[in-house]
C-alpha cells in the first residue's frame, strides 16, 4: 500500500476537505492505484538533474512602485457570500 | 453556404464588401446555436442579448471604413476567462454565482480587435479532465457522434467550433487540454508557447503550464487569433517580452528543405491502427512538400504522464486553497466554525476529481514525500525538456498523432483516472518543455470520427508550425466534411 486511509484522511484535513467513509475508501483505492503508477519516475537516473520549474527563463518582473488604479470597495466585495459593511464576514474564530 | 458554416477570413472579406453586416452573421450563428445546442451543449452561458448589441456596433464602425482584425466575427470563450459582468464558472459549482469585476487580457485584447462574444463555453471542472464529463453543468457531446465525448478540458469550444455554434473560440491547454479536443473535434487547436499569451484573468489551474490559445477552421483562422491574443503583458509576470511576427505571413511559404522529427516513442503499442495509418498518410504528405521526414527519439517520452499528474496537481492544490467560502463562490450552509465551513464549501463545492487532484497535489507537496514525488518529478521534467532541445537542434518541427485514439464514448473512462490521463499521452510533453503545439485534421476513421495529428516546435516559433500546417493543409486535401447534426 502507498497510501493508507489513515493517510488519506489526514492528507485530506490538510486540504480542507472531508469525505465520506465511502468516498474515503474509494480515494484511497484510487490514489493508490495512481501512486503506483508514479514509481515509473524511478528507472529514471536524476542524480545531479535539477529541478525544473518552469520551462522558460525570466527574472522578477519589477515595475515601478506607484499607486494605481485598483478595484474598489463595492466591487471587492460584489461576490462574497456574507458580507458586512466593508468586511468579508466569516463564522466566529475567537471563543 | 450559410454564414455560420464559414471562417473568419471568409466573412471579414464579405464584410469588407458589404455583402453582409456583423448582424447578419451573429443571427446567423445564435440561428445554428438555437438548431443544434440542445443536442451538442457546448456552451455553459451565452451572452445573445449583448452579442446583438454589440453586433450593431459593429455595423455603424463597418459603415464608418472602421475594420480591425475581427470586427463584427463572433467567438467563443472558455468559461475560465475572467468576464466583467458575465459569470464565470470554471465548470465548478463553486464558482455558480460568480461574477467577475474585470475583464482577461485576452478578453480585453479580443473586445479592442472587434469580436463579439456569443458565450461561455462547457468545460472540465478547473480544466481537470479529458473529455468535459467532469463539469458541474453537464456533459459536452462530441457533435460527430453524440454518443461520444469531445475531449477536454476545452470541450465546450471546440464542440462550438466543429458544430459551427461560432466562428472560433478560445481554450487553455495544461495538458492537451485545446489540441486533444482540437484533434477528436475535428478542428485546428492552437498551444502557444508557454508566456507568449497573457494569463491575466485566466483561472489558475497549474500555472508553469496553462497557456491560452485559439480553436478555428482553418490554419489562416488560427494565425488571425494568434495576432490578436499574443504579446507581452505588464499584468502578468510570466508573460514573455518577445516581439510578436505577424503569423500571417508564414501562411503559403512552403516547407521546401525543412526537417521534420518522427519520435519514434509517438508509435508504440496502444495506439489505435487507423490514427496510425492517417498519420504516416500525413508524413508522406509532408514529403511530397519537399521536407525531410527523419526518425528521431525523444527518451523520455514514457514518464510524461507521471511527472504531470504530479506537477500539475500538486500546484493545482495550492491554487485552489483560495476557494474558501470567504472572498468570492459559494459558502456551505450551518458551519459550527471556521475550520468546519472551510471543509464544507470545499467538499460541497469541488467534484471528484478536482478532490482527486487537490489530494494527490497535498500528498505530493507534504512533509517526508516532497522529494520523492515533486522534487523527482521536476527534476525528470528537465530531462523531458532537454530532449526537446537536443532533437530540435536538428529538425525544424516534430510531427506526431495527437491523440492514441479518435473520441471515445461518453462514461467509457470516468471509473477509470489513469486510463483517462493517459488520453493526454502525446500533448502533456510539449508543456513540461514550454514549446507550443499545434492540431490540425488529417482524416477520418471508419466511423467517420475525425483523427489529429500534431506538430511541435522550439519556444516561441509558432510561425514554424503555421508554416508547416498551412502548407500540409493546403496540399493534403483533406475532405471538408461536417459532423451531421
Amino acid at each position: 500500500m502507498k497510501i493508507t486511509r489513515e493517510e488519506v484522511a489526514y492528507v485530506a484535513h490538510l486540504a480542507r476537505l472531508e469525505f465520506s467513509e465511502a468516498e474515503e475508501e474509494l480515494f484511497t483505492g484510487q490514489l493508490n492505484d495512481i501512486l503506483l503508477y508514479m514509481d515509473k519516475l524511478n528507472e529514471v537516473d536524476t542524480a545531479g538533474v535539477e529541478p525544473l520549474s518552469h520551462a522558460i527563463s525570466l527574472s522578477n518582473a519589477f515595475r515601478e512602485d506607484r499607486v494605481q488604479e485598483s478595484l474598489s470597495q463595492d466591487l471587492s466585495l460584489a461576490n462574497a457570500p456574507d458580507p458586512r459593511g466593508e468586511f468579508f464576514r466569516v463564522p466566529k474564530v475567537i471563543e | 453556404m450559410e454564414l455560420y458554416a464559414s471562417t473568419i477570413h471568409e466573412l471579414q472579406d464579405k464584410i469588407r464588401n458589404g455583402d453582409v453586416t456583423s448582424t447578419d452573421i451573429v443571427q446567423s450563428v445564435f440561428s445554428r446555436i438555437d438548431a443544434v445546442e440542445e443536442k451538442v451543449h457546448a456552451y455553459i452561458t451565452l451572452m445573445r442579448q449583448s452579442a446583438l448589441e454589440e453586433a450593431n456596433i459593429a455595423d455603424q464602425r463597418i459603415r464608418a471604413g472602421e475594420i480591425k482584425a475581427l470586427t463584427g466575427i463572433p467567438i467563443a470563450l472558455k468559461d475560465i476567462y475572467c468576464t466583467q459582468g458575465v459569470r464565470t464558472t470554471c465548470g465548478s459549482r463553486i464558482l455558480e454565482h460568480f461574477v467577475p469585476p474585470y475583464d482577461a487580457t485576452v478578453v480585453v485584447k479580443l473586445r479592442e480587435a472587434g469580436a463579439i462574444f456569443t458565450g461561455k463555453t462547457n468545460m472540465d471542472e478547473f480544466a481537470m479532465g479529458s473529455s468535459t464529463e467532469t463539469s458541474y453543468y453537464g456533459v459536452t457531446r462530441n457533435p460527430w457522434d453524440l454518443e461520444r465525448i469531445p475531449g477536454g478540458s476545452s470541450g465546450g469550444s471546440a464542440a462550438a467550433v466543429a458544430a459551427d455554434e461560432c466562428i472560433a473560440a478560445l481554450g487553455s491547454d495544461t495538458g492537451g487540454s485545446i489540441r486533444q479536443p482540437a484533434a477528436l473535434c475535428g478542428v485546428v487547436g492552437m498551444k502557444p508557447t508557454y508566456g507568449r499569451v497573457s494569463r491575466f484573468g485566466l483561472v489558475a489551474f497549474a500555472s508553469s503550464l496553462d497557456q491560452i490559445g485559439p480553436f478555428t477552421k482553418d490554419v489562416e483562422d488560427c494565425a488571425i487569433l494568434m495576432n490578436v491574443i499574443a504579446g507581452h503583458d505588464p499584468r502578468e509576470s510570466t508573460s514573455v517580452p518577445v516581439d510578436v511576427p505577424d503569423y500571417r505571413d508564414y501562411l503559403n511559404r512552403g516547407v521546401d528543405g525543412w526537417t521534420v522529427g518522427i519520435p519514434r516513442e509517438y508509435f508504440v503499442g496502444g495506439i489505435d491502427p487507423e490514427v496510425r495509418a492517417a498519420v504516416e498518410q500525413a508524413i508522406k504528405t509532408v514529403e511530397g512538400l519537399g521536407a525531410k521526414c527523419r526518425e528521431i527519439s525523444l527518451p523520455h517520452t514514457d514518464y510524461c504522464v507521471a511527472v504531470y499528474y504530479i506537477i500539475a496537481p500538486a500546484e493545482a492544490s495550492s491554487n485552489l486553497a483560495r476557494y474558501d467560502g470567504v472572498k468570492y463562490g459559494f459558502r456551505a450552509a450551518e458551519c459550527r466554525d471556521l475550520l468546519d465551513m472551510y471543509k464544507k464549501t470545499r467538499s460541497a463545492g469541488f467534484g471528484a476529481e478536482v478532490k482527486r487532484r487537490i489530494m494527490l497535489g497535498t500528498y505530493a507537496l507534504s512533509s517526508g514525500y516532497y522529494d520523492a514525488y515533486y522534487k523527482k518529478a521536476s527534476q525528470v521534467r528537465g530531462l523531458i525538456k532537454r530532449d526537446f532541445d537536443e532533437a530540435l537542434k536538428d529538425c525544424d518541427v516534430i510531427l506526431t498523432p495527437t491523440t492514441t485514439t479518435p473520441a471515445f464514448k461518453v462514461g467509457e473512462k470516468m471509473d477509470d483516472p489513469i486510463g483517462m490521463y493517459l488520453s493526454d499521452i502525446f500533448t502533456i510533453s510539449a508543456n513540461l518543455a514550454g514549446i507550443p503545439g499545434i492540431s490540425l485534421p488529417c482524416g477520418y476513421s471508419h466511423k467517420g470520427l475525425p483523427i489529429g495529428m500534431q506538430f511541435v516546435a522550439g519556444h516561441f516559433e509558432e510561425g514554424k508550425l503555421l508554416q508547416i500546417s498551412s502548407a500540409y493543409e493546403r496540399h493534403a486535401q483533406i475532405e471538408k466534411r461536417r459532423p451531421n447534426l
